[in-house]
């Protein structure tokens, strides 16, 4: 590959007194790639977005935007990237328009261009409406676009989205991924960092994973998911007893033993290929007269993939925000 | 770079400017409660001293209290104002939006030159409401409309400084509440133990020391003199002296915070 990398990083190292924020990370973007960012809180994902974006200086190591050197060519970097931080940095007093015209005349568009491109990008975040309006009067979710949108204002080469669906519902979720998506095919490189597998798993063509500072593994997400155990079967038996007799019916349509918790009716059964086989663990509950009280497709968590990749869990500071919102939400559209 | 080059860094530079003082004169028109409060808060001050300190004050010879007064109370409401700049810096450091700012390509310095200048607008707004209080309460002006004005803008620097250092200790301390009572502090200690609101010598001589020391002492006494008649040069040269001084080592300062700073 002869094209120059939008983003190339060697060896960032960063500390903040005692802490190893991040220790020899390297990763590489090509132009009209996206690249996902996973890890846990803490793990120093959005350290990585502040050295590239200019914000934070490495300990050492370099890294170059578009060729550019983030630490000798700060102002040159800057006209190329766009940034969407994890909270949504818009200014509450200002309305919508105003945000976006704001941005526009700090990339030096020229006044009509500002206007042109803020009316341009409210309509496509379909934020037209509240155009007007302060943002201090706006949903989380408007905002969360507001602020993506604001991050679009100057074409940016390389975008960087810290966290980009946190706090928006499953719609503005796939709003977000759809957009990403024609970013994308028109050129621009993507990094974007999120706690869940399945963000990285639908937008990312490469995928860095890394803990505690440290990248622990990279690949393409086919390869990554190879790594990771499947997805499983939760079954829960209206009668706890009968538990094992239900195990006993549908062993032989997992990939592996079925795992059994008597006391409370629960059988685990691995099945890598999802949905496939759920008719038939159906079917013969049925005829066997078993009553299901719950029934779940556990699809592979941030944890799973930490588990099979280091051994041992992530610790994350809050542990329901390491997994997915809706895990389960593939069961609510059989 | 070119001198083409510099020339079009240069006007960047204030255009950028330009578009943050107008985005924080909007924070002040937009939010009705802070307008109403830095505009409340002179008045009190105006009609606390005048009417319940002006009895138990003495004053020099042939001078009102008013009229010695009210110079000492366009520094002192601009004193108490200048906590706003570190609070609003502080918060748009808490909002993510001074890092979004400093990932864009505009001028370093924009943001915060952009904020003092919208917090010196606000200022002048208050000192001019202050003048009209002060009239109505008996003050005046006896120097002349060009001693005058020179008298409003001395208050107008003191708060340009105050804001910068204010600014300072927001990108620094980094919380808006830390911010504002960390403001406040260096405000107290040089805002009462000045000739603010009494003369210098009727002080302990301890206290004398500090007071005739104290640059805002000599801010109140050249406002003082320009309102009031008298000689003018020697205050105000010491007064430009400090200010300028001062803001040649804080600029810098804050400056180098902003470019440091991070969520």
């Amino acid at each position: 590959m002869n094209e120059t990398p939008a983003i190339l990083a060697e060896g960032l190292s960063k500390s903040f007194g005692e802490v190893h924020a991040l220790q020899d990370v390297d990763l590489s973007v090509a132009p009209g790639s996206v690249l996902g960012l996973l890890g846990p809180n803490g793990a120093g994902k959005t350290t990585i977005v502040r050295i590239l974006t200019t914000l934070l200086r490495p300990d050492t190591g370099h890294a170059s935007v578009t060729g550019l050197d983030v630490v000798r060519r700060p102002a040159a970097v800057r006209r190329v990237i766009g940034l969407a931080g994890q909270a949504a940095a818009v200014d509450e007093y200002l309305t919508g328009r105003e945000n976006l015209v704001m941005a526009g005349r700090l990339h030096h568009l020229g006044r009509a261009e500002s206007l042109r491109r803020a009316a341009e990008l409210l309509e496509r975040f379909d934020l037209a409406e509240a155009a007007i309006r302060t943002v201090r009067t706006w949903s989380g979710g408007m905002r969360r676009r507001l602020d993506l949108a604001v991050s679009l204002v100057g074409h940016p080469r390389v975008l960087f989205l810290d966290e980009p669906s946190g706090g928006l519902d499953p719609t503005g979720r796939q709003q977000l991924w759809r957009t990403i998506r024609q970013l994308v095919t028109a050129g621009t490189a993507v990094l974007l960092t999120t706690q869940y597998l399945e963000e990285a798993d639908q937008l990312a063509d490469h995928i860095v994973v890394i803990n505690h500072g440290r990248v622990i593994t990279h690949g393409t997400p086919d390869r990554l998911k190879q790594q990771v155990r499947g997805a499983r079967l939760q079954l829960r038996l209206a009668t706890p007893t009968t538990a094992n007799h239900a195990a006993e019916r549908v062993a032989d349509l997992g990939s592996g033993p079925p795992q059994v918790d008597a006391s409370i009716g629960e059988v685990t059964l691995p099945i890598p290929d999802g949905v496939a086989v759920l008719p038939e663990v159906v079917r013969r509950l049925d005829a066997a007269g078993l009553a299901l009280s719950d029934l779940a497709l556990r699809r592979p968590t941030l944890d799973d993939v930490f588990v099979a990749l280091t051994g041992q869990p992530t610790q994350p500071a809050d542990p329901a925000g390491a997994r997915p919102p809706t895990r389960q939400d593939k069961m609510a559209t059989p | 770079m070119t001198t083409q080059a510099r020339d079009h860094a240069t006007a960047m530079a204030i255009a950028d400017t330009a578009v943050m003082t107008r985005r924080y004169l909007s924070h002040y028109l937009r939010k009705p409660s802070l307008l109403a409060i830095a505009l409340v808060q002179p008045v009190l001050f105006v009609l606390l001293w005048t009417y319940v300190f002006s009895g138990a004050i003495q004053t020099p010879a042939g001078i009102t209290y008013v009229d010695y007064l009210m110079p000492g109370l366009f520094i002192l409401a601009i004193v108490f104002g200048s906590a706003n700049t570190g609070v609003g810096l502080a918060d748009d450091l808490g909002r993510g939006l001074i890092d979004r700012f400093r990932a864009l390509p505009m001028a370093r310095p924009a943001l915060l030159v952009g904020r003092t200048l919208a917090d010196t607008a606000r200022n002048a707004f208050v000192v001019l409401l202050m003048v009209a209080v002060g009239y109505a309460v008996g003050f005046r002006f006896h120097a002349g409309p060009a001693a005058a004005l020179v008298a409003l803008a001395i208050p107008l620097a003191v708060g340009y400084l105050l804001s910068w250092i204010s600014a300072l200790i927001g990108l620094t301390v980094r919380d808006p509440e830390t911010a504002g009572t960390a403001s406040l502090l260096p405000v107290i200690a040089l805002a009462f133990i000045s000739s603010t609101f009494v003369p210098v010598a009727t002080m302990p001589g301890w206290l004398q020391a500090w007071a005739n020391a104290n640059p805002i002492t000599h801010a109140v006494d050249a406002t003082r003199a320009l309102a009031l008649g008298g000689p003018t040069s020697g205050p105000l040269l010491k007064a430009a002296a400090w200010i300028l001084g001062l803001l040649a080592v804080v600029i810098p300062l804050a400056i180098y915070r902003y470019r440091r700073v991070t969520q």
